[in-house]
Parts: C-alpha cells; sequence; structure tokens
C-alpha cells in the first residue's frame, strides 16, 4: 500500500471523478462525501509523502515497474511533494467550501461538478509528481479541460470566457509540446532525470534555445505571464466561485511550478535558460505594475481580485528570474503565500456574493456588520497582500528585495516597493467601505439584509485566514525544513 | 539551398502549417474558424513529431524474422506519443464544440464581436 503512495494521490482522485456522476444519480450527498474522502485521502498521501522525501530523499516510483528511461517515473522531490501538498490542501478546502453552492443543483449537474473538480486536481497533482515531459503534457490537458468544463457552469457569459479560454489554453500547451518535441529530437529522452544529463553538452544549440522559447511562451500563458494574460480576468470574473477559488489558487502555481523544474532542474539554469530569465523576470516586473493600476481602475470586486492575481504572479516571475538562492526562496514562499491568500479572499468574494449578491467595490458599505468573520479574513488575506510584518506577504516580499539588492537588480526593487503601495490603494477601498463607511438612510432601505455565512463556507475561509499568520510566525521554519530542499542545488 | 530544401522541406511545410493556425487563431472572427485553425495548429505539431521518427527505407516497427538492429526500423515512440496527442486534441475539439453549441443557442451567432456586444449588456 504505502510503496505506491506516489501513484495514489494521482490515481485515487482520477478513478474516483469517473465514478462520481453515477454515485452522484444515486444520492447528492454520498457524491459530495466520496469527493471529501478522497480529497482527505490524496492530501494525506501527499503529506506523507512530502515527510518520507524531507526524511529520506527523492523517492522514484516506476509506473507499471518499468524502469526509466523507457517506463514513466514519477519522482518525488520535496519540491513536488510540497506542491502536491499545496494543491491537495486547497482542493481539500475548495470542495468543502463548494457545498451550498450546489445545494439546489441537479444531481448530476453536482456529478459533473465534482467529477470535473477531481480531474483538475488529479491533472495538477499528475503534473507535479511526474518525472516525465510528455507525461506533464498529458497531465496539464487533463486539468486544463477539465478547467474549461468548470468555468463554463457559470453562466453564458462564462461560456464565452471558457471558450477562449479553451483556445488560448491550447495555444499554450501547443507550444510546450512543440518545445518538448524540440528536446525529444536532440536528446532522444523524455524523461526528466536522463534529459537533464543528455542535454547537458547540447545547451547551445539552435534547437535548445527554441525549445526553451516554446516553453517560456507556453507557460506563460498558462500562468498569465504579463502580456499573455488577456484570458484572465473574464475567466475569473465568470467562472462560479469555488472554480475561481481553486484555479487562482493553484493553477498558475503549478505552470510556474514547471518552468522553474524545465529552466532550473532540467536545463541546470545556464546556457539558453539565462535570457529566458531575463524576459521572465522583466514581463513579471511590467506585469506587477500593470496589474496592480488595472486592479485599481476595477469596480467589480472579483475583476480586482483577478488583476491582481496578475500582479502577484509577477512577483514570482520576479524570483525565478533572479537565480540566486534568496530569489528562488522568495519566489516559493510566494507561491505558498498567494495560493493560500488569493484562495481566502476568492473564497470571501465568492461567499459575499452568494449571500448578497454584491461584487461592486461601492456596495461594500457596512458588510463587515452583516460578515463578520469573512471581512476579518479579507482584512488578514489583504494585509498578506500588502506585506503587513506578522503575515507571510510580507517574508516572501522581504526576501524578493532582499535577493533584487543581492543582484543589483534596483528597478526590480523599487517594482516591488511601488507595488506594495499599489496593493494598499486597493485593498485599502474596501477595508474603508466595509469598515469605517456608513451609510445614509435611504442606502440602508435599499440595503439586503445579509448574515454571515453557513459553516461550511466560512470553515475552510477561516482556516486560510488563521493559515496567513501561521505560515509568517513560522516562515522560518517553512523555509529552513521545506523550501530549502527545494532549491536547485544544495538537495539530496 | 537545393539541398538544405529537399532535405528540410516537410519542416517548411509544418512551419508554414503552424503559422497558418496562429494566424487564423488572431485574425478570423468566427468562433468556429477559430478552433479550426487550433485544430491546424496541433495537426502541425503532430507531423512535427511523426517527422522525427521517420526515416528512409526503415520498416514498420515490428519484428521481422532476418531484419536485425534498430536501423531498420522507424522509431515507434513519436508515432505512441502522437496517438496520445492525437485523442488529446479529439477531446480539445469535443469540449469547444459543446461550449461552441451553447454559445449558438443563446447569442444565436458565433461572430465574435457580435458575441462579446451582447456579453456587455
Amino acid at each position: 500500500m504505502t510503496e505506491h503512495t506516489p501513484a495514489l494521490i494521482v490515481l485515487v482522485p482520477l478513478v474516483s471523478a469517473l465514478l462520481l456522476p453515477i454515485l452522484a444519480l444515486v444520492s447528492k450527498v454520498l457524491a459530495r462525501g466520496w469527493t471529501l474522502v478522497a480529497l482527505l485521502g490524496t492530501h494525506a498521501g501527499s503529506v506523507s509523502t512530502l515527510i518520507y522525501v524531507l526524511a529520506n530523499g527523492r523517492w522514484h516510483y516506476y509506473l507499471g515497474g518499468w524502469a526509466p528511461p523507457w517506463g514513466i517515473e514519477y519522482v518525488l522531490d520535496p519540491l513536488g511533494a510540497g506542491m502536491a501538498t499545496l494543491v491537495s490542501f486547497l482542493a481539500l478546502l475548495v470542495a468543502f467550501y463548494s457545498g451550498p453552492y450546489l445545494k439546489d443543483a441537479a444531481p448530476l449537474k453536482t456529478g459533473s461538478f465534482y467529477a470535473l473538480f477531481l480531474l483538475v486536481t488529479a491533472g495538477l497533482l499528475g503534473m507535479v509528481v511526474t518525472g516525465d515531459v510528455f507525461n506533464l503534457f498529458v497531465f496539464l490537458e487533463i486539468s486544463a479541460l477539465a478547467t474549461y468544463g468548470l468555468v463554463a457552469m457559470g453562466g453564458h457569459r462564462a461560456t464565452v470566457a471558457a471558450f477562449r479560454y479553451l483556445i488560448v489554453g491550447t495555444i499554450g500547451a501547443t507550444f510546450y509540446l512543440l518545445g518538448i518535441g524540440y528536446l525529444y529530437a536532440v536528446t532522444g529522452t523524455l524523461n526528466m532525470a536522463d534529459l537533464a544529463e543528455r542535454i547537458m553538452p547540447l545547451l547551445n544549440s539552435q534547437a535548445v534555445v527554441v525549445a526553451v522559447a516554446l516553453i517560456l511562451a507556453g507557460f506563460g500563458i498558462k500562468m498569465a505571464l504579463f502580456p499573455l494574460h488577456g484570458w484572465l480576468p473574464d475567466t475569473y470574473a465568470y467562472a462560479p466561485a469555488p472554480v475561481t477559488t481553486f484555479i487562482s489558487a493553484v493553477m498558475g502555481k503549478v505552470a510556474i511550478y514547471v518552468l522553474y523544474r524545465v529552466f532550473y532542474f532540467i536545463l541546470g539554469g545556464t546556457g539558453p535558460v539565462l535570457p529566458a530569465l531575463t524576459v521572465l523576470g522583466w514581463a513579471g516586473a511590467v506585469g506587477i505594475l500593470a496589474g496592480s493600476l488595472m486592479a485599481i481602475a476595477q469596480r467589480d470586486f472579483w475583476r480586482m481580485l483577478a488583476y491582481s492575481s496578475i500582479a502577484q504572479m509577477g512577483y514570482i516571475a520576479v524570483g525565478l528570474s533572479l537565480g540566486n538562492m534568496m530569489g528562488i526562496t522568495g519566489a516559493l514562499l510566494h507561491i505558498l503565500n498567494h495560493a493560500v491568500v488569493k484562495g481566502g479572499l476568492f473564497m470571501v468574494a465568492g461567499g459575499v456574493f452568494w449571500r448578497t449578491g454584491i461584487r461592486d467595490i461601492p456596495s461594500f458599505i457596512q458588510m463587515s456588520r452583516r460578515m463578520p468573520m469573512s471581512m476579518a479574513v479579507f482584512v488578514a488575506a489583504a494585509l498578506s497582500m500588502i506585506g503587513i510584518p506578522p503575515t507571510v506577504g510580507f517574508f516572501s516580499k522581504w526576501y524578493l528585495v532582499l535577493a533584487s539588492i543581492e543582484a543589483s537588480a534596483w528597478p526590480f526593487v523599487i517594482v516591488i516597493v511601488v507595488s506594495s503601495l499599489l496593493n494598499a490603494v486597493y485593498f485599502f477601498r474596501i477595508i474603508e467601505n466595509s469598515y469605517l463607511r456608513f451609510r445614509t438612510a435611504e442606502e440602508d432601505e435599499v440595503a439586503v439584509g445579509g448574515t454571515e455565512l453557513p459553516a461550511t463556507m466560512l470553515v475552510p475561509m477561516v482556516v486560510l485566514g488563521v493559515a496567513v499568520f501561521m505560515l509568517g510566525v513560522l516562515s522560518g521554519e517553512v523555509v529552513t525544513n521545506i523550501i530549502s530542499f527545494a532549491l536547485p542545488w544544495g538537495t539530496q | 539551398m537545393w539541398a538544405q530544401l529537399s532535405t528540410h522541406l516537410q519542416y517548411w511545410f509544418i512551419a508554414i502549417l503552424l503559422l497558418l493556425g496562429l494566424y487564423g487563431i488572431l485574425n478570423k472572427q468566427n468562433l468556429m474558424k477559430k478552433l479550426m485553425a487550433m485544430n491546424i495548429m496541433q495537426v502541425a505539431v503532430i507531423i512535427f513529431f511523426l517527422t522525427l521518427g521517420q526515416k528512409a527505407g526503415g520498416t514498420p516497427p515490428v519484428l521481422i524474422k532476418g531484419v536485425e538492429g534498430a536501423e531498420a526500423y522507424v522509431n515507434p515512440l513519436p508515432h505512441a506519443l502522437m496517438l496520445t496527442a492525437v485523442v488529446v486534441s479529439l477531446s480539445t475539439t469535443g469540449v469547444a464544440l459543446a461550449l461552441l453549441v451553447r454559445i449558438y443557442r443563446h447569442y444565436g451567432d458565433l461572430e465574435e464581436p457580435d458575441v462579446l456586444r451582447r456579453l456587455g449588456k
């Protein structure tokens, strides 16, 4: 049993997804219960794998007993197992959170929602544990196709957003496939470890340069790197809240994980990777400013968060592009930070919309009276986004600033500091509206009464809200015990 | 020049096919045409992989008595990979068509500017 954990953390959600539409026809409660149990098992598996690899080093799992480079292997190192833990944790929380959303849905719709959700989870988990670049493409498409379906569940506008996302996302995946085609053409292998060995003498050949450019473009689209972010705002704004929460929290992170894996672990962070990193860094820096400015310009709360996501992906890109230890540590900590924080923020946004139908920022007046817990979670997450000291957001930005100084990348220092101020501007608008402003008498009549959300939605939110502070206080432990093992050098 | 063309002609075709697809996605207004252009792009990559596995005079990779050594056989791996890629491409097209049916039923149209105009309302 335990020696098959790496395969099980992918197979359990995958097989459950196939069963769910049938289970939902029998009973919706059964379908929901099954989903939660499957995700709980997956999370437990990921955590135990992470603990195992931190103690014993890299874990190679040969699927079907076929040794690489002929067979496909799953490779769990602290980086992959850490990402798997993050993905499965958020999947569990979001599945828990989505209960009230589906209360009135037809059985088949409930079943397909959970089935697609588990498929996305399985795809993302597969992407982080696989040790084969083509297998990664297959998992990428599994997660992407299921996401298109989930996004389209948000109504007629969401269908159009989903179609455009599908076209753009497929361009990204096709670029990646073409990129690994070039790598395969020069090395004749698809296994990551084998590839890393054989590519070294060929690093400066034209084929590898083209491959790096194509993979950067492909996953630049998937992670919504600045000039390639066009699909993101509509998708996030129109998709159902649990879906937006999940894809904003982990999908972009897994995309940038792949870039990190390919650039630093396969290609060794040298040769043609260096100009690619420069492009990544500058695109990230421009994206930080453009995303923050666009977020300030939004009236719709969801759209504001969507543009803020583009900015936050920019931070991670900047951290990776610096290429020093501090920068990559900061980027990985920011992956963790943004997954927790943006998950929490979209849960609050979705909860407020579900209860009151409010999405406009000016309508948030007095929201703190109506939903004290949700807004408290919002404030905690907003503080982390701005980077106020006890929260994890402060520490990740601190690492990024120190790394920029170490690399003498002064423009990046300025961008990070300025954008923190911009973050403060757009989050403070909401804090001001919901805590400090009072309604006039006539607005009072118009406003709908609202009460706090049901516990099923509140619990995951509060968990993330508390995690913001916990991870902040414990950020030193997280960095020394997990992240320092996930760096490309100095690992086992 | 001629020698280069005779050995690399297929790659030129693939490049043209790929850019044709990209052009169609960027430039066509009709959502159905965008989807077709996307398919053309995927086909270009599939042919690229198949070309990698091809070799002059190679036989299908089924062990034949008397034919020894890997040189005599075509590399089967790209074909196996592309079998998967074709399935992926097929399912993407399926999902896209399902979305298009829903868009057409609601908006009565597949021209992107019309759909986007009504989306704003």
